[in-house]
Order: C-alpha cells, then sequence, then structure tokens
C-alpha cells in the first residue's frame, strides 16, 4: 500500500538519461522491493497501525513525537488519505527543518564543538536552505565554494570544522566525499585503494581543489581584561598554482593536477579551483547518476529505514554493492532531474509501501535481519535507537515541557546544547575528535532515570505536564491512557490499563506520586527510546 | 527478595502491589550487595593502561639520545634495573624500574592522532567496514562477563578519552568517570527511595515490548537498565572515592600521605582509583594524562609539568600494587598514539613519529627490570638486528599475562573472523 502519487514522467535532460522502465517511480521503488521478498521467499509484515506509524512518522521527519494533541487528532481523522496529509503537513512543519538542520550540522562540523567554528553560523545556513527547500546541489556547491565570515555565511564552518590542523586540506578532502559524495577514499592519501578503484593520484588530484582554502582566526582586545579574546573566522582565498606534490609508498614524489571524473581544471593563475569543482559535482558519471544524488538518496534512505542500500552509507563503489542497485540508481537519477528537490526525495521515501510496514516482524520475515549481518530486504520497519536530539525533543513534547517553563527561546536551547555536550567525549588531541556514546550505555541509563530534565518531565509543579493532566475531570483510567498515549503514542491494552490501576492505587492517599512514576516508567521504558 | 536485580517476576511485582511504594526502606533494595560483597576475591587479574593522550616524546623519557643532535635537553639516569637508563626527570619510577620494563622498538606507521590512537588501543588500522574494540572492551568481553559479582562496568575510563566496543557491543564500552570518581547523573535521594516502585512499572511495561517480536533492541534496553540498576546501589561504588573505607571490600580510606604519593592530580588520583578499581575486581582501567601534543617549547613542558606528575603517579602506584601484593597481578601499561619526531624543530617542539618509539610495560608477573628492543644513535629508526614491535604485540604480552588465550578468534558483526590483538605474539623476553 504506497502512498505515493507522481514523479513519473519527468522528461529526460541530456545526459541524465533514466534507465528504461515502464514504472512510475513510486511503482519502482515497490515492485524493486517486493522482487527482493519474493526472491528471498519472504512474506512482509503488515501495514502499521495508525499508533505505530504516526509516532515513527514524526520522529523521522521533525525529529521528535507526536504530540498527545497531534496523536489525537491523527487518529480520530477519518480521511482514508489521512497519512498523505500527515507527510505533506510534516514537510511543510517548522520541525521538519530544524530536524534536517540538526542531522547535516552534525554531519558537517560534529555534535561537539570544534575550535574556531561557529554552530549557530552553520545551524543558520543549514534552517535557510531546508526551509527555502534549495536543491541539494547548491547547498553543496555553497558549502565547497565557502569563504567569509563565519556567522555571516555560515557555511564555511563546514571548512573551518575540517581544519583543525594544518594538514595539506587531507581531513577536508576526506570528509567531503565520504560526507558528499558518499566514497571514503582516506586509506588512497598513502596508497592505492585495495579493493575500488579511487588510486592515489587521485586523492590528491581531489586534495588540489582544497589547497587555496585559508582561514584567519581575528582576535580582538576584551575591554574589561585588557586580554585579547577570540574574535571571528573566516575563510579566505590563499593563492595556489600548479600542482599539489605527494610521497608514493616507494618513496618516489608524485605530481597531481586538479581533475575531478576526468575533467580536467586548468592549474593556472587567476582560477578558483572551488568554484571549478563546484561546476563539476553535479555532473554524471560513465551513465551513472551524479555521484552526489547516489550519495544523498543513500543517506536519506538509511535516514528512514534504519540501513542505507550500502553500508556503511558513505562507502559506496564496486568494491561494496548496493542490496538494491537498481532502485539507488533510479532514486538518485530522479532525484537529480526533479532539481534535487530534498522534500520531494523524502516524500518519495516514507509513501513507499516499505515504510508503511509494521516493526513487529513474524515467521516468515524474521530472517530479515540487518543487524545480524544480513542484507536488509525492508520486509518490515527496523528499530532504530533514538539519536540524542530526538530522545531531548521528545521528552520535551512528551511532557509538555516547552508550554510549562517560562523559558524563552534561546535559553531552551542553551538547555538543549549543554545536554547534548554530555554525549560527546572530546579527545585530547588537536584533531578535536569525537566520539559521540550514545548507543545504549550504563551513563545513557542514569542520565535517563536521573537527570534533572527527567525530574522536569515527572513534575507536579504548577503548570507541568501532569499536574494539568491530573487537575483535568475525568476517570483515573482516562488519566492513566492519556500518559501513555503521551509517552508511547499508544493507548494501554486492557492487561496494562489493569495492571497500573493497581500500581497506582498502592501509593494509596500519594496518588500524585504514583502517576509521577508511572510516568518515569513510561518515558524510560525501551518502548519510549527505540523508534519503531 | 531483591527489588534491584530488576529482572523481577511478576510475583515480585505484586509484593510491591502488597506494599505501599513509597514506603519500601531503602535498605531492603540495598541487601544484595552485602552478599555479593563476600564473593569478590583479591587475586584477579587486572590491567591499568595510562594512556598518554596526545602523543608523547619518547626520546626525553624512556629511550635518551646522549651525544646526537636530536639527543634535547635531558641526560639519562641508571635505574633499579641493571643497564637501563631513563630519563633524569623520572627518579622515583628508576628506583621501582626492576619492576618494569621498556618495549624501545615500537614502529607502529599511524601518525595522525586519530588513526594512531585507534591502532594503539585496538591493533588494527582504521577500516571503513568494521569498528574494532578497544583492548579495555576485549578484556571486559573476555573477562568481565565472568566476573559475575563485579558491578562496576569492566573497562573504566577515568578523565575521558575511552576508545569503544565495536562490534562486541556497547555492553563492553567505557565506563568514564572523573579524575575525583564522579559519575554523572546519580541518583538523588528521592530517586533512590522511590527506585523500586518505580522499576516494577517499568518492568511491566518493558516486558510487553521485548515480546513483541521486534528484534533485540528492547531486550539489550532492559540489560543496560539492569546494569545501571545495580550499579546505582553497589557497595563498590566505594571504589571510585579514595575517602572512602570498605573493609568487606578491602578498601581504606586513603591516607594523606598516600595521595601525596601519587600526587594531588589529575593523573595521580585517577592512578589511585584504578588501584582501588583493580581491588574490586574491574579487570581494565584506563587513567588519561594528556597535554602530550608538544609541537612546541617541548623540555620545558616535561621538565616543569609532564614529567614530575608522570614520575610520582608510575612510582608510586608500582610500590603501592607491590607492597599490597597486587603486582603480579596487575598488568601496568603507558602509552600513547604515538611517539615524536627524534629531529627538534624551530619552535623546540617534537612533532608526531610513529616510526621509533617506545611503550612501557610492567607488574603483571612479566620478566620485568628490561629494555627490549633498541632504536639507532639518532632515534630515528628500530636499530639492526632489533625485532620491531606492533601494538598487537603489546596486547598480546598483556593477554598472555592475564590469562586471556593469545589464539582467541572474535567475529564481526559481518562474521568476518578477528583475531585477538590482530593476531599478535608475546613479546619473548617478557613472559620468559
Amino acid at each position: 500500500m504506497a502512498v505515493l502519487t507522481g514523479a513519473e514522467g519527468i522528461a529526460d535532460e541530456p545526459g541524465l538519461a533514466t534507465p528504461p522502465s515502464q514504472l512510475s517511480l513510486s511503482e519502482f521503488i515497490d515492485t524493486n522491493i517486493r522482487q527482493t521478498w519474493t526472491d528471498n521467499e519472504i512474506e512482509p509484515s503488515p501495514v502499521a497501525d495508525d499508533e505505530e506509524w504516526i509516532r515513527r512518522v514524526y520522529l523521522d521527519m521533525v525529529g521528535r513525537i507526536p504530540s498527545l494533541e497531534e496523536t489525537e487528532a491523527f487518529l480520530a481523522d477519518q480521511n482514508p488519505r489521512k497519512r498523505s496529509v500527515v507527510i505533506d503537513n510534516l514537510l511543510n512543519h517548522d520541525d521538519f527543518v530544524r530536524n534536517l538542520t540538526t542531522i547535516w550540522t552534525n554531519n558537517c562540523i560534529g555534535r561537539g564543538q570544534p575550535r574556531r567554528v561557529s554552530r549557530a553560523g552553520m545551524e543558520k545556513f543549514f534552517r535557510e536552505a531546508f526551509a527555502k527547500n534549495r536543491p541539494w546541489n547548491e547547498v553543496v556547491m555553497d558549502i565547497i565554494t565557502a569563504s567569509g565570515h563565519f556567522e555571516e555565511n555560515g557555511a564555511v564552518n563546514y571548512i573551518l570544522a575540517q581544519m583543525q590542523m594544518q594538514d595539506e586540506s587531507v581531513q577536508l578532502t576526506a570528509m567531503t566525499t565520504r560526507l558528499f559524495l558518499g566514497l571514503q577514499v582516506q586509506c588512497t592519501q598513502c596508497h592505492n585503494h585495495p579493493f575500488n578503484k579511487w588510486q592515489q593520484s587521485q586523492f590528491w588530484e581531489f586534495n588540489s581543489f582544497f589547497r587555496q582554502v585559508g582561514k584567519i582566526d581575528h582576535r580582538r582586545l576584551d575591554p574589561n581584561t585588557g586580554r585579547q579574546v577570540d574574535d571571528y573566522s573566516e575563510v579566505v582565498w590563499r593563492e595556489y598554482t600548479g600542482p599539489v606534490y605527494y610521497e608514493k609508498r616507494s618513496g618516489l614524489m608524485q605530481v597531481a593536477f586538479p581533475i575531478f571524473q576526468g575533467q580536467e581544471v586548468d592549474p593556472g593563475v587567476g582560477v578558483n579551483r572551488r568554484e571549478e569543482l563546484a561546476k563539476l559535482i553535479s555532473n554524471p558519471a560513465d551513465g551513472q547518476p551524479p555521484q552526489i544524488a547516489l550519495a544523498m538518496v543513500n543517506r536519506m534512505w538509511a535516514h528512514f529505514y534504519g540501513y542505507g542500500f550500502t553500508r556503511p552509507v558513505d562507502d559506496m563503489g564496486p568494491h561494496n554493492p548496493a542490496s538494491h542497485p537498481e532502485l539507488l540508481n533510479r532514486l538518485a537519477f530522479e532525484f537529480a532531474k526533479n532539481d534535487y528537490n530534498v522534500r520531494d526525495l523524502v516524500r518519495w521515501i516514507v509513501s513507499a509501501e516499505a515504510y508503511q510496514l509494521s516493526s513487529q516482524f513474524n515467521s516468515s520475515n524474521e530472517i530479515d535481519n540487518p543487524s545480524a549481518g544480513e542484507i536488509p530486504m525492508f520486509s518490515h520497519m527496523y528499530i532504530k535507537s533514538m539519536q540524542a536530539e530526538q530522545l531531548y525533543d521528545s521528552l520535551i513534547t512528551a511532557s509538555n515541557a516547552h508550554q510549562s517553563g517560562n523559558a524563552d527561546w534561546s535559553s531552551q536551547e542553551n538547555q538543549r546544547r549543554r545536554w547534548m555536550q554530555q554525549f560527546v567525549v572530546a579527545f585530547d588531541n588537536d584533531e578535536n575528535d569525537e566520539a559521540t556514546t550514545f548507543n545504549g550505555t550504563i551513563p545513557q541509563a542514569l542520565m535517563m532515570m536521573n537527570s534533572e530534565l527527567m525530574d522536569k518531565a515527572c513534575s507536579t509543579d504548577r503548570g507541568s505536564f501532569l499536574s494539568e493532566e491530573l487537575a483535568s475531570p475525568g476517570k483515573e483510567t482516562d488519566k492513566i491512557s492519556r500518559l501513555y498515549l503521551a509517552a508511547l503514542g499508544r493507548k494501554p491494552s486492557r492487561n496494562e490499563l489493569r495492571t497500573t490501576q493497581k500500581f497506582i492505587g498502592a501509593y494509596g492517599g500519594e496518588k500524585l506520586k504514583g502517576f509521577q512514576d508511572l510516568f518515569w516508567a513510561l518515558l524510560n521504558s525501551n518502548e519510549f527510546i527505540l523508534n519503531h | 527478595m531483591s527489588l534491584t536485580n530488576y529482572g523481577m517476576n511478576r510475583r515480585h511485582f505484586m509484593q510491591h502491589m502488597a506494599t505501599a511504594a513509597a514506603t519500601v526502606p531503602a535498605m531492603n533494595f540495598l541487601s544484595h550487595v552485602q552478599a555479593n560483597a563476600n564473593v569478590l576475591k583479591s587475586s584477579q587479574k587486572s590491567c591499568i593502561l595510562m594512556w598518554m593522550g596526545g602523543g608523547p616524546p619518547t626520546i626525553d623519557i624512556w629511550d635518551l639520545k646522549p651525544g646526537s643532535k636530536n639527543g634535547g635537553e635531558f641526560s639519562p639516569i641508571d635505574t633499579a634495573a641493571s643497564g637501563v637508563q631513563i630519563s633524569e626527570h623520572m627518579p622515583e619510577t628508576a628506583k621501582v624500574f626492576s619492576d618494569l620494563s621498556i618495549v624501545r622498538s615500537m614502529s607502529t606507521r599511524e601518525a595522525d592522532h586519530g588513526r594512531g590512537r585507534y591502532y594503539m588501543q585496538t591493533s588494527y588500522v582504521p577500516n571503513p567496514t568494521v569498528v574494532h574494540p578497544s583492548f579495555g572492551s576485549v578484556v571486559s568481553y573476555e573477562i568481565g562477563r565472568n566476573r559475575k559479582a563485579l558491578e562496576i562496568p569492566a573497562f573504566v575510563s577515568v578523565s575521558g578519552g575511552g576508545g569503544q566496543a565495536g562490534f562486541l557491543g556497547m555492553t563492553h564500552a567505557p565506563f568514564s568517570v572523573d579524575s575525583s570518581g564522579r559519575i554523572r547523573n546519580e541518583p538523588s535521594e528521592d530517586s533512590r527511595k522511590r527506585l523500586p516502585g518505580r522499576l516494577s512499572m517499568l518492568q511491566e511495561i518493558e516486558a510487553g515490548f521485548i515480546n513483541s517480536r521486534r528484534g533485540e533492541l528492547p531486550a539489550a534496553h532492559k540489560d543496560v537498565y539492569k546494569n545501571a540498576v545495580n550499579l546505582m546501589t553497589s557497595r563498590q561504588m566505594a571504589a571510585f572515592d579514595a575517602e572512602k573505607a570498605d573493609m568487606g571490600l578491602g578498601l581504606d580510606a586513603e591516607s594523606d600521605a598516600t595521595r601525596d604519593a601519587y600526587g594531588r592530580n589529575g593523573f595521580g588520583e585517577g592512578l589511585l582509583m584504578a588501584r582501588r578499581l583493580a581491588q574490586v575486581g574491574v579487570p581494565f582501567i584506563e587513567v588519561n594524562m594528556g597535554g602530550w601534543d608538544l609541537h612546541a617549547g617541548v623540555f620545558d613542558t616535561l621538565k616543569n609539568q609532564r614529567l614530575p606528575q608522570l614520575d610520582k603517579g608510575i612510582s608510586a602506584l608500582t610500590a603501592d600494587l607491590k607492597q599490597r601484593g597486587m603486582l603480579d597481578d596487575t598488568v601496568l601499561v603507558w602509552m600513547g598514539e604515538f611517539g615524536r619526531t627524534p629531529r627538534i624543530n624551530q619552535n623546540v617542539g617534537r612533532d608526531h613519529w610513529a616510526a621509533s618509539w617506545s611503550v612501557m610495560i610492567g607488574g603483571g608477573g612479566l620478566k620485568n627490570g628490561q629494555a627490549v628492543g633498541a632504536t639507532d644513535a639518532d632515534g630515528v629508526r628500530v636499530a639492526d638486528g632489533s625485532k620491531a614491535y606492533l601494538p598487537g604485540d603489546i596486547w598480546a604480552t598483556v593477554s598472555h599475562a592475564m590469562g586471556i588465550p593469545v589464539n582467541t578468534v572474535h567475529t564481526s558483526k559481518r562474521g568476518r573472523p578477528m583475531k585477538l590483538a590482530n593476531g599478535g605474539t608475546p613479546i619473548q623476553e617478557l613472559i620468559g
């Protein structure tokens, strides 16, 4: 049951020929995935019920669970096309922009605070890009060619974050190919790739596009202390002509000129190489879709399904065959032809039949288990762990904390950032690598159980979610149901309701505490923290 | 009945119903710890990794080159181990050197912080298709899971760093504390009191989701909570606090003299905590000391800041473990992600260098008091006739000392066999 319509019948552009197929894109997606099920003799899971689906689509699209009101409205809606209505609404929701901004800011500069990088600037750049739904290739071009003040042109922060040490733009080269082209070339810095066609020369050819990058870290006098302190940073143009030099394993020195996918750029004076690269980057290569389209499609698919067509998503190439190569190619072709429209891409992905399926598997498709190393067949939804930001925003949503507090927007953002920092372990070196340890650890459990945030979520102070709910008229069973709905997006089963009533009853005259502890348990449960 | 065991069954839940939740006295759910405390034995193997983040200049510490243009400002001194000399700024460590050894012919190739760190801690070079476990996670997997009485995670990382569990799974990820033993989000008094009631409800909700056929994640979540609850209520937490005594666990409140000996700084406090953690059975403790990325002003920084702390810490730990009879069961490893260039740069600094450098290893019942391998007169390469060692050889030596079979093979998530320590070989001179 696919929700999708449209996207078919786009006229071919020269050089961007879609592989011949009679099927519309939506039919193609579903047919291609169904073929995997047939080939492997499995039955897909049934379509997810409304409660399961609405929670998932909110988490994936807007980065948080639906509020109690949003869930109730959806469940009550009788419109048979209500799922596509929700998808359209969410595509135009502020939180959709916020969610993509969070994801891409993290991709570009990490969750930590690299030195001399403005997170606010990076976020502003992405917020504007996603709010206007700018074509993805233009966004990438802006990032690659960026120069200027790190708050006036937020795009420069990507480059600044890769310039944490003087390394002849090696980190910038490796990160750019991974993030925007879906290619891992970092090994070829030192030798030819053992598995794919990337040669050492290609690493340095790509690198030579980034050698005109310079940065200035401005300082200013703090009038209060009389000391020099950090001011803004900026990316500037730096004179660089001719080839780059690199050393072969044998010790032989080699030269590399700026060449991208066989297209050579003038290495002479006055040529802005990053500008030239930006012009080349959406070109298709060898009858394949443009690499930036493949990379974006693979990443976005992985965001919604938990697994992309390759593992990892940023290591594509003949050495690492895709699970659904025709589907990946078709999506990438259509994405490129459709002006790199990110919202349409998201609509295609979440409207596909596979996205509608329940995460509960059956005895026929339990072998479809990528976590055990199997190739994903998308015959049921895969469970995803909430990201730190999703978890934070969902806790806030469930407990209505954004409405109860008197904190303004910027202090709320600061609070969110402080919370996020707990998950960042910055290494003690001059590259400022980071590891986000947010994947089921004891520290995470302690944070969920005991943090100030959880205390607040379960607060019964005036204006809090619990105090409002409990003060409103209605039976105790209704109140219990609403707490389940707020936290888990579903009503309790008959059994759960009975058990919960007994639980609350055991608190005797201190029912308020009972409800608090119930809400604590709901928010700490596996069902809350897992996106299913 | 133990409520904190969290794997509580329906009967326990109903018992909870029978008592008013809020009145369950705190002591009830602490009772299980008393039973466990006595099970802990003192003669368990541990490894203490002293991690020198940034890459220490081993040419100025363990392998001096007097008379060479690369020699720098420091002179070597004799140690308690005959024929082994180390830096003049490590005088206390020199006195205990019969219990320590140096491997002077490390040749490790990775001279980038991230890659070098990964390589030294996992024995594998970074590879896009698999995430390898840090050796602490390997120890957690091989030894930690068999220490049923241990309620603290088996891989503790003091003051940052930590590495990753990779394909062994997050259960074996490093557990971070700061050097004063603080853990984030410890429960308040009120939370402790309400824990049994809350957990009984949580148990009900989680069970339904676990049984709903959605793969392993729901149950994995429950396991993590169970471990977190055990930790929160564990008596073993006293190991993190130098001021706490628990005679049942063999922990004293540390005297001022002891704390002074280790050094009243992050590294010294971390090492003292590591000893206490080893006492309660934690098999792998990493203590981080940063500030080694000395591209400039290397000698001043070493002489005035890094080496005095290092010297105190290492010597106090070695003497303390020995005096307590723990040294033969505790392997000490000292390393960073690489060494530093023999050549001194124009800022009187040394840059990244992986081709020829040193790692220190000691205790653990090894044949100590040696310098294994050598570099040439200028320190720029492993000397002719000297075997070059890889991180896997260090970790294989540690495995040998801890009783982990060196031929152990793990399986990555994609089913690829992964040799322990990348197939490294225990260093013959050290295992005798």
